[in-house]
């Protein structure tokens, strides 16, 4: 059944192609508007790319969370879910994986390429990858707790933004950190294994939160 | 001895035992049927007996025995909002003084410091301002919890309740941090790890009301709101240690904020004023919770003679 | 067997109903009538286990759905206002997916005789986004044929369905009640399910 979750969202999402394609130039525009608004200096460049790029996957993230149960709010396939005997926190799971796979890893994937536009040392660029591969789920699963507390409310994008953009934060200062780390020399493997543990903990938890957050919304 | 009420124009009943609750449901304590919410009298419910299994217990609330204070009456709104209304000068009156107070061993009373001169007495304002808003965010996530788990809606009120000041005193605390830091530092604002966190606790306040002023349903804002609040306090430990590090790493201005000693009138008036700030609270609380119940309850024709 | 016990049912600041009792037993059927606004959908979803009373409890075969929870799920099929179908998908992937996320898997053979019993043989591979409103409540009642619910709790089943959609639904329902399982509806309509043994509510 979590299978058969996982690949219906993977089929809609397929069929709604221009929805997720908006998500990730959204990213790359935001990526690209820093050295027009700052300046092109090599040096200034090199020094904001780990922010920059994670600020840009956390606002492109954000912008996204509204699918993972919005449609189905809509039609009323999320009653049914949350109906079935399987318990709601495999349904969270699956439609989390399902959004993680849609939405966050062309991410990660064109991460490395506007690295570049940055200056960023290979180096970099393999931490803003792994960075991103370990954080981009955090974001996900945190994010449906703002996005099952906000369904049907009107606004609900930029109140969703609101009360999930504090929860990122920690994922932030992780995530780039671990970038600059590596860019100025030291290791980020401090960094990794954090942004690791919090992986481990809000997959755990998260979606608990997420299902009760559900239930109140859809009654 | 009891006495027993019945509606007007209908025969008495068998078991008509005053009781009060939160929840239309409860047991009548003398033939342990469950009962169902009839009308008002007084203020207080009243209650006719059905035949089904019992589902609560609790007890009669007023007539039962005069000399124990039954405190769950007091969980249902009808009845705390009375209550709150007398509580409110008693805790206004010596708040006022303990602040007055407060100001006057912090101004006129504690030295001179001996780095930082006069400027310093913003702290007096400051650090209580900051203790409050921490505070207020446990005690309104530990509300919005009770609220949600045991269906209380009194207690999801009082979480609506404290949120607006909790995010006054946070708000306080960055200005005020703020101010202390022109002269100190020479710039209006520094990135250092407490203020950072004080920040993202003012996005965590606005996040809550924010979602609670979006929902509609009064039910369904006071547990998403729970939920939210819950998920935030989780998080604030995390958030917190998460900015320490970033902070510690990109070292900026680092500055202590226990670079000088604390006289003893110093730490008498941070007391003084944190304790006219804790009063304060439930007081502006007290009455905010009743413009929640009054907003809340305006079906309930109990309230008509509550505010008469 | 479904018992309701004193459900109170309170919406925003209108209490929809007090004290509620009634039960159902197999092979029983309740139709729930009242105008608009009168609280049948609040107390199908009630009923369902969506939405949580104000007061008073649901019991299902002795226990409270709250305490049973998914196994109380697992017999409950439930069709509301909204049909549950995804537009992007063609009849037949709707009836697969939703089967299958359910937990039993159909096949292809079996899922295209079932869409020819509902009568929608001929649009099984056309997306649900072109299909009229009738033939989408149809689609949306193929999931009470697959699902093995003993309990099936039904909001206005029979509108925007014509007459042969209407005569289907009774034989679906006539069926399942043979069967011994509960329907409980809320229509609007007079369900004329002649010979079935019922109880009517009001909700006024």
């Amino acid at each position: 059944m979590f299978g058969w979750l996982v690949w219906r969202d993977l089929i809609l999402a397929w069929r709604r192609r221009a929805d997720v394609l908006a998500t990730l130039f959204f990213f790359i525009i935001v990526v690209s508007l820093f050295p027009l608004g700052i300046g092109p200096e090599r040096e200034t460049l090199r020094t904001i790319a780990p922010g920059v790029v994670w600020v840009a996957a956390l606002l492109a993230s954000m912008l996204s969370l509204g699918r993972i149960f919005g449609n189905d709010y809509q039609d009323g396939t999320l009653e049914q879910l949350l109906l079935t005997p399987q318990p709601a926190y495999l349904v969270v799971l699956a439609k989390v994986l399902a959004h993680w796979i849609v939405s966050e890893i062309p991410l990660v994937l064109i991460a490395p390429v506007l690295g570049v536009q940055f200056g960023l040392s290979q180096n970099g660029l393999a931490i803003v990858v792994v960075s991103l591969l370990l954080g981009t789920p955090v974001l996900s699963v945190i994010g449906s707790v703002g996005a099952a507390l906000t369904l049907g409310l009107r606004a609900a994008n930029v109140l969703v933004a609101l009360l999930v953009l504090p929860l990122y934060i920690p994922v932030l200062i992780f995530g780039s950190g671990a970038v600059q780390a590596s860019v100025t020399g030291s290791s980020p493997q401090a960094w990794l294994l954090l942004l690791g543990a919090m992986l481990i903990v809000s997959l755990v938890f998260a979606p608990w939160a997420t299902s009760a957050a559900l239930r109140i919304s859809v009654e | 001895m009891f006495r027993s009420y019945s509606p007007p124009g209908q025969p008495a009943r068998r078991c008509g035992y005053l009781w009060n609750s939160g929840i239309d449901f409860s047991l009548c304590l003398q033939c342990r049927s469950q009962t169902k919410v009839y009308g008002t009298r007084y203020g207080i419910k009243v209650v006719t007996a059905t035949h089904s299994d019992a589902l609560d217990q609790r007890k009669c609330g007023n007539f039962m025995s005069k000399n124990r204070i039954n405190l769950y009456k007091y969980a249902a709104p009808a009845n705390f909002y009375p209550l709150a209304g007398k509580l409110i000068p008693l805790f206004a009156v010596p708040s006022a003084i303990l602040f007055i107070l407060g100001m006057y061993v912090g101004f006129f009373v504690a030295p001179t410091d001996a780095v930082q001169g006069e400027s310093y007495r913003i702290l007096f304002i400051h650090v209580p301002a900051a203790w409050m808003g921490m505070f207020l965010y446990v005690l309104m996530a530990i509300y919005a919890g009770v609220g949600w788990a045991f269906n209380a809606r009194l207690a999801s009120m009082m979480a609506t309740a404290i949120s607006p000041t909790g995010a006054i005193f946070t708000f306080i605390s960055l200005v005020t941090g703020s101010l202390w830091g022109r002269p100190a530092w020479g710039v209006w604002w520094v990135w250092d790890a407490r203020l950072t966190s004080t920040l993202i606790l003012l996005f965590l306040y606005i996040g809550f009301i924010s979602l609670q002023s979006s929902i509609d349903d009064a039910r369904r804002a006071d547990r998403a709101g729970a939920v939210l609040a819950l998920v935030g306090v989780i998080n604030v430990p995390i958030i917190y240690f998460s900015v320490q590090w970033w902070n510690s790493l990109h070292q900026g201005a680092t500055i202590t904020k226990n670079s000088f000693k604390m006289a003893p009138s110093m730490a008498a008036a941070m007391l003084i004023l944190l304790g006219a700030c804790w009063l304060y609270s439930i007081a502006v609380v007290l009455v905010r919770v009743r413009y929640i119940i009054r907003e809340r309850e305006q079906e309930a024709p109990w309230l008509a003679e509550a505010t008469a | 067997m479904l018992e309701v016990i004193n459900l109170t049912c309170v919406r925003g600041t209108r209490r929809l109903f007090r004290d509620l009792n009634f039960s159902a037993h197999e092979g029983e059927l309740i139709e729930l009538r009242g105008p608009n606004g009168s609280g049948k959908t609040s107390l199908l979803r009630i009923l369902c286990g969506l939405a949580a009373p104000a007061a008073g409890e649901v019991r299902w075969n002795g226990q409270g759905i709250r305490s049973l929870a998914e196994e109380y799920f697992a017999s409950v099929a439930y069709l509301g206002h909204q049909n549950a179908v995804k537009d992007e998908l063609s009849a037949l992937e709707n009836l697969r997916i939703s089967s299958a996320v359910s937990g039993k898997r159909l096949d292809n053979r079996e899922a295209r005789r079932i869409l020819s019993r509902v009568g929608l043989s001929e649009q099984q591979n056309l997306p649900a986004r072109v299909l009229s409103a009738g033939q989408r409540r149809r689609l949306g009642m193929t999931r009470l044929l697959t699902s093995p619910a003993k309990l099936w709790i039904l909001d206005e089943v029979l509108t925007s369905l014509d007459d042969t959609a209407m005569n289907l639904s009774r034989e679906f329902i006539g069926n399942h009640l043979q069967q011994n399982g509960i329907a409980i509806v809320a229509t609007h309509q007079d369900l004329n399910m002649g010979g079935a043994r019922g109880q009517r509510l009001q909700l006024s």
